[in-house]
């Protein structure tokens, strides 16, 4: 069951492990992109965990849209609009309490905004599985590790890898590695009844 | 990596300082924003705004004034500034007249600014957008986010800003923009990669004696990649590929720009204009303005591009005379 309270520590634990991977973010960013996806995804966490310190929240539904005021404040670039527009969309069902329609919400909310479909080499690729998987009842770390893997093989159409044609082939897409750690996080937390 | 500079992180911050009190008389910083706005604002006129990354200086806080932008909004280096920011900008100038937003065709720039004309549109304003595409080194957008906004950008403002001034209304300018920027396409070349501060090492190694067509202002690959040559071999490459894709015939109009890239001197850039001019008249084109310098930069990237604007109307050349006071246009 998603809770107020347990929706602070998925999200806050996802904060944590994007701060701890912010090299590694980088370091795939810039293979295929331009080397900030973990300095833009830090700064926008460290303003989401500032205000979660600063507030008290009532319902899921606040922490989904100050999480999404924070990200789309603060990390800029292309995952800034795709991040917070997932969180808002996420904000929009909260009160129906259902992870699986909150987290499909979300994916449609970066579907609609980056105007980008599966096997374009996104964070699409991780949030798709992941969903489907959750509305299965059978979200595992090795399906989120093996979405991660699976964009290694394609080639990117959309942002800026997809300037790179043949060459992004082989390299896992940033914006997939950062979503997979949101879904780690949600994995570590009570929220999925088992 | 060798630069001046103190903690890369403040590097923004500082600059904007910097920026602040160089040009305080004509230019003003929006309080606890990274957005430069003119200071003597003229009230009943569309208001213009555009902005992305840091690292293009003198875009886009030196087009802010008169006869051009009425606010830049200020991005991390490289990074597409944000809805919250982009929408103060827009607050703040807007006069009741509308405001449009000019931006460069990039992922992350063309979402945020989205983002935050949907803002200002839920608060009442009426908001509207040209997204310049003027980089023909791309040349598919179907596998591709789209040709990107490059040095072309500049001219946009120029035009667009005189037109504002002279008292188009938003749809008009937004009309005139799309059609404008139908008739703009920039390529470029690289013999040396930017350094972003953040990161301490060039965006991708060129050999020294190398170059690279094509190559993006935020060092996206280009399209070929070769030993160096001459000003005169490089400026037969690049009008070659803006041949190819304006298709001109003798005594069509068209302006001229070469844009040096940030470490290249303005005397290569002449250099390079010069060898332009021969094979210009070689083609019989009527050239009705140029213009040198660098204005579209990518932090210390040696390399220049070459602009072409297809002059299909008259006014958008009157536009491009009228007077402007910003601190960056030049003469
Ligand atoms: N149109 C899009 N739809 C979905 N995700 C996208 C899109 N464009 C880019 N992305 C994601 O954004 C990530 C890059 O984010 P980041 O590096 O922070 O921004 P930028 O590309 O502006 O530097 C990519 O790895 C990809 O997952
Ligand atoms: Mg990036």
């Amino acid at each position: 069951m998603l809770t107020t309270e347990n929706t602070v520590q998925w999200l806050t634990k996802f904060g944590e492990i994007i701060s701890m991977n912010k090299a590694y973010l980088n370091e795939l960013d810039s293979r295929i992109g331009d080397g900030d996806h973990g300095s833009n995804m830090v700064r926008g966490v460290e303003a989401m965990l500032a205000q979660f310190e600063a507030m008290e929240f009532n319902h899921a539904k606040d922490v989904f849209k100050v999480t999404a005021m924070a990200l789309l404040s603060k990390i800029g670039g292309a995952s800034g609009p795709l991040y917070g527009s997932a969180f808002m969309e996420m904000a929009k069902v909260a009160e129906t309490n259902d992870l699986v329609t909150i987290l499909t919400a979300g994916l449609n909310g970066i579907k609609k905004r980056g105007k980008a479909e599966v096997n374009e080499k996104t964070m699409i690729d991780v949030w798709e599985p992941v969903c489907q998987a959750l509305a299965e009842n059978n979200l595992t770390k090795s399906i989120i590790d093996q979405a991660v893997q699976a964009t290694k093989p394609l080639k990117a159409t959309k942002g800026r890898a997809s300037y790179l044609g043949e060459r992004s082939i082989g390299e896992i897409d940033p914006g997939a590695m950062s979503s997979a750690y949101l879904f780690e996080a949600l994995l570590a937390g009570e929220l999925i009844d088992g | 990596m060798k630069k001046i500079i103190n903690d890369p992180s403040h590097l923004l911050e500082e600059m904007l300082a910097g920026i602040d009190y160089a040009h305080g008389d004509k230019l003003e910083r929006i309080k606890d924003t990274n957005v430069i706005v003119r200071k003597n604002k003229r009230q009943g006129k569309v208001s213009l705004v555009s902005g992305g990354g840091s690292g293009h200086e003198p875009s886009h806080a030196g087009f802010v004034g008169e006869g051009m932008l009425d606010a830049a909004v200020c991005g991390e280096v490289f990074t597409s500034p944000t809805p919250d920011q982009i929408l103060a900008a827009i607050k703040a100038v807007d006069s009741g007249s509308g405001v449009l937003l000019i931006v460069k065709n990039y992922t992350g720039d063309v979402m945020n600014f989205e983002m935050a004309l949907e803002l200002a549109e839920m608060e009442g304003i009426e908001v509207d957008q040209v997204i310049v595409d003027d980089d023909i080194a791309v040349e598919d957008s179907t596998y591709t986010a789209g040709r990107r906004g490059v040095a072309g950008t500049v001219i946009v403002h120029k035009i667009l800003g005189a037109a504002a001034e002279q008292g188009l209304s938003l749809l008009e300018l937004k009309e005139l923009g799309d059609k404008l920027v139908e008739q703009i396409k920039t390529i470029g070349v690289a013999i040396h990669a930017a350094t972003v501060p953040e990161v301490g090492k060039p965006g991708f190694e060129l050999a020294d004696d190398e170059l690279e067509y094509g190559v993006g202002i935020h060092s996206e690959p280009g399209y070929r990649r070769e030993s160096i040559k001459s000003s005169r071999e490089i400026a037969e490459e690049l009008i070659s590929k803006l041949k190819q894709e304006f298709n001109w015939q003798s005594n069509e109009r068209f302006g001229v720009f070469v844009n040096g890239l940030g470490a290249t001197p303005l005397m290569e850039q002449y250099v390079f204009l010069n060898d332009v001019k021969q094979l210009i008249e070689a083609e019989n084109l009527q050239i009705e303005f140029k213009k040198v310098g660098s204005l579209m930069t990518s932090i210390d990237m040696a390399g220049l591009s070459l602009t072409f604007v297809k002059l299909t109307e008259q006014e958008w050349l009157d536009y491009y005379h009228a007077p402007v006071q910003v601190t960056s246009w030049g003469g």
